[in-house]
């Protein structure tokens, strides 16, 4: 940074400029993340430590006890369970999806129109997509679309969205794919304009045909797009919430929504808290691996 | 040229016909609910939203199967059985009398043989096709905007809509009839796209503001400490808002904040702070620096070249980001649905609850999605570069 020698300043004329942010972030965000993990240790209502809740011939963590209900309850290992197959659909459905949809529209003419009706739905909020899609999988045939074409072909309708586990969840990470693969579409995208022209011919003037192009020149040319977008969609799938809240199927739950349930309608501040670090811990290690990669390549350019 | 461009699209037929496929399946759902919302609540009912398009009625069809051989495509090859005529089509009031002609002799002929009779129900279809191609009945309303009146003043009765309530029992309990009263109701969907407004510009704003002055600090103000300044505020966009939803809602609980604008105005803040002043440092601090040098000596101090230079010339950035920010907001249901719930129910609110209730039905729901949804969709077509832009920049936000 190239702070001119002129512009010095009073010593404390930084410090005003700052100080709104700071007041803001430390009462916003840096206290209440670390009273979260305290509060992860404590009871229901923070009056004491979580170890109050062990029972006499029952397993106990002690402190941890929290952690333990949220990694051994039935409800807990649901929401990691769904959260789980949320994370093995979504973070390489979306980076195939997109490359694939990159590709293809790369070569048509009406590229910008092909992308906005894709990218459309990251534009709509979850719970608008999460009606538009309750309405597709509607189990009347009058109503949803899929019932429909069910019943064409000679099938049963069927009430999908009470599906048993995990095709349940399945057909949510439908909704998670519909909506974010116009996302890494255009990072893809982006990246893929960005290969040289001439790498792309000389390898044609050698004979290469558009398959061995992909994979032999493309693909270890997008490598470093594509760890971005799969890192970015692991941290934004962890993170799911709105899409199960509202679809509400039957053990559809994540820790996102399992977390809020504590919070909201069993109003257990510990369990809640702490299933807010189990998704922090999750969370940080990717954050961190893709801030850094970031950086690389802001300093590369 | 245009040869060319011809040529070249059959070549890659394929590659066209795939993408066009994808973009009709990728469309295909919110196309369903936007044809849902303009249909009545009997046609939603009873045809699903893809036949809306078609205007094929169920009597249209039995008519092709048991009388087009005789009466023809057009109701009239038979002169003396002219189907669109009304006062033919008067004499039968209900499909029994049409039924009891079947049995007749016309030109010493079985008006349809016993073996190619329609069963009672197509006859009553056939019936009502008759009576709407020749003139006495209207054809029923294939799409209509009473869905988006009832969903804006908040009317869910099971049947009828806001009209033909206030026509028939006028104002009553909490219904005035008057439709600005009505629509700013506590559950009327223009109220919650009000509060909506009011939760997401003051959201946008404030960030923003104070990130600006947050980012000229870190770029153009000399001090020790800056570089672990920025990376301490930029840093902390790791932290998912889940980790501090507990804290907070206690704090609002003892401080009366659950349930304010203020409360939700402060969140959102604090949320959107860390990348908002990180993409504002990165566009603030790669302005030239004569540009500050020459201000400086001309008299200008630093809020002057704030206010004067740097706000000015950071536009692109802030309209990207401030398209972000309110975007993410508006679409925001956790935090509205935590910090405000029903006491100033947001548009994502109110939708979250017409499903758990199912109120008021298909017609009014997907009517209540798409009021919801306009707002992000028009942005989004009016700014698309700059929405793209926020939203890549943005994919590190916590």
């Amino acid at each position: 940074m190239r702070t001119p020698m002129i512009m010095r300043q009073g010593r404390w004329t930084p410090w005003l400029y700052l100080a709104p942010a700071i007041v803001i972030l430390t009462i916003y965000v840096l206290y209440p993340a670390l009273r979260t993990a305290l509060f992860s240790f404590q009871n229901a209502n923070s009056t004491a430590l979580a170890t109050v809740n062990c029972r006499a011939g029952e397993p106990c963590w002690g402190l941890l006890e929290n952690y333990r209900q949220a990694l051994s309850s039935q409800q807990g290992q649901v929401a990691l369970r769904n959260t789980a197959l949320w994370l093995l659909v979504i973070v390489p459905g979306t980076a195939l999806l997109g490359l694939l949809f990159a590709v293809l529209t790369d070569r048509v003419s009406y590229e910008p129109l092909a992308k906005a009706i894709i990218f459309m739905p990251m534009a709509i909020s979850f719970v608008g997509a999460a009606i538009i899609w309750r309405f597709v999988y509607n189990p009347d045939p009058n109503l949803g679309i899929l019932n429909a074409l069910v019943v064409a072909l000679g099938g049963e309708p069927r009430a999908w969205l009470a599906s048993p586990p995990p095709v349940n969840t399945l057909l949510l990470t439908i909704v998670g794919l519909w909506m974010w693969t116009g996302f890494t579409m255009t990072l893809l995208s982006a990246a893929l304009k960005a290969i040289p022209t001439d790498i792309i011919e000389a390898a044609r003037v050698d004979g290469a045909n558009e398959w061995q192009l992909f994979v032999r020149i493309m693909l270890p040319l997008l490598a470093p797009t594509i760890a971005v977008v799969m890192t970015t969609m692991t941290i934004n799938t962890l993170k799911m919430f709105d899409i199960v809240w509202v679809m509400k199927g039957i053990q559809t739950d994540v820790i996102a929504t399992r977390m809020v349930s504590e919070l909201y309608l069993n109003r257990n501040n510990g369990l809640a808290s702490a299933y807010a670090v189990i998704l922090i811990v999750l969370i940080i290690p990717v954050t961190i691996y893709n801030i850094r990669r970031f950086s690389a390549e802001e300093a590369e350019k | 040229m245009n040869r060319d461009r011809l040529a070249q699209f059959f070549n890659r037929f394929p590659v066209n016909l795939a993408v066009i496929l994808l973009c009709a399946l990728w469309l295909l759902p919110t196309f369903g609910l936007f044809i849902t919302s303009f249909r009545p609540q009997e046609a939603v009912n009873s045809t699903g939203w893809w036949t809306a398009l078609a205007s094929t009625r169920p009597g249209r069809g039995a008519y092709q199967q048991f009388c087009a051989e005789c009466h023809g495509d057009s109701y009239n090859a038979l002169p003396n059985a002219d189907l669109t005529n009304p006062d033919l089509i008067g004499t039968f009031r209900r499909s029994l009398n049409l039924a009891a002609t079947f049995n007749r002799e016309y030109n010493g002929v079985i008006h349809i043989p016993e073996d190619k009779r329609p069963n009672p129900q197509e006859t009553a279809d056939i019936l009502d096709h008759l009576r709407i191609v020749s003139g006495l009945q209207a054809p029923p309303a294939q799409f209509t905007i009473a869905n988006y009146k009832d969903v804006l003043v908040g009317y869910d009765a099971r049947g009828g809509t806001y009209d033909e309530a206030c026509a028939a029992d006028g104002a009553t309990g909490t219904r005035t009839c008057d439709f600005l009263t009505d629509a700013t109701a506590p559950n009327a969907v223009f109220r919650g796209m009000l509060n909506s407004f009011a939760v997401a510009v003051p959201s946008t704003i404030i960030p923003i503001l104070i990130a600006g002055f947050a980012a000229y600090a870190l770029s153009w103000m000399d001090f020790n400490g800056r570089r672990v300044m920025f990376a301490l505020l930029v840093g902390l966009q790791i932290i998912p808002l889940q980790m501090v939803l507990v804290p907070i809602y206690r704090m609002y609980t003892d401080l009366g904040l659950n349930g304010t604008f203020l409360g939700v105005w402060l969140f959102h803040t604090g949320f959107g702070l860390p990348y908002a002043i990180y993409l504002i440092r990165n566009f603030v601090g790669r302005l030239p620096s004569e540009l500050f040098e020459s201000a400086y000596l001309d008299g200008a101090n630093h809020f002057t070249v704030f206010r004067r230079i740097v706000l000015p010339l950071a536009l692109p950035a802030i309209g990207a980001l401030a398209i972000f920010q309110f975007l993410w907001i508006w679409n925001d249901l956790l935090v509205a649905l935590i910090f405000l719930g029903n006491s100033a129910p947001v548009l994502t609110y109110q939708l979250s609850q017409m499903v758990d209730s199912l109120g008021g039905g298909w017609h009014r729901m997907t009517a209540a999605a798409f009021v919801s949804i306009i707002v992000p969709l028009i942005i989004f077509f009016a700014f698309q570069r700059f929405f793209v832009r926020g939203l890549l920049a943005g994919s590190v936000k916590g």
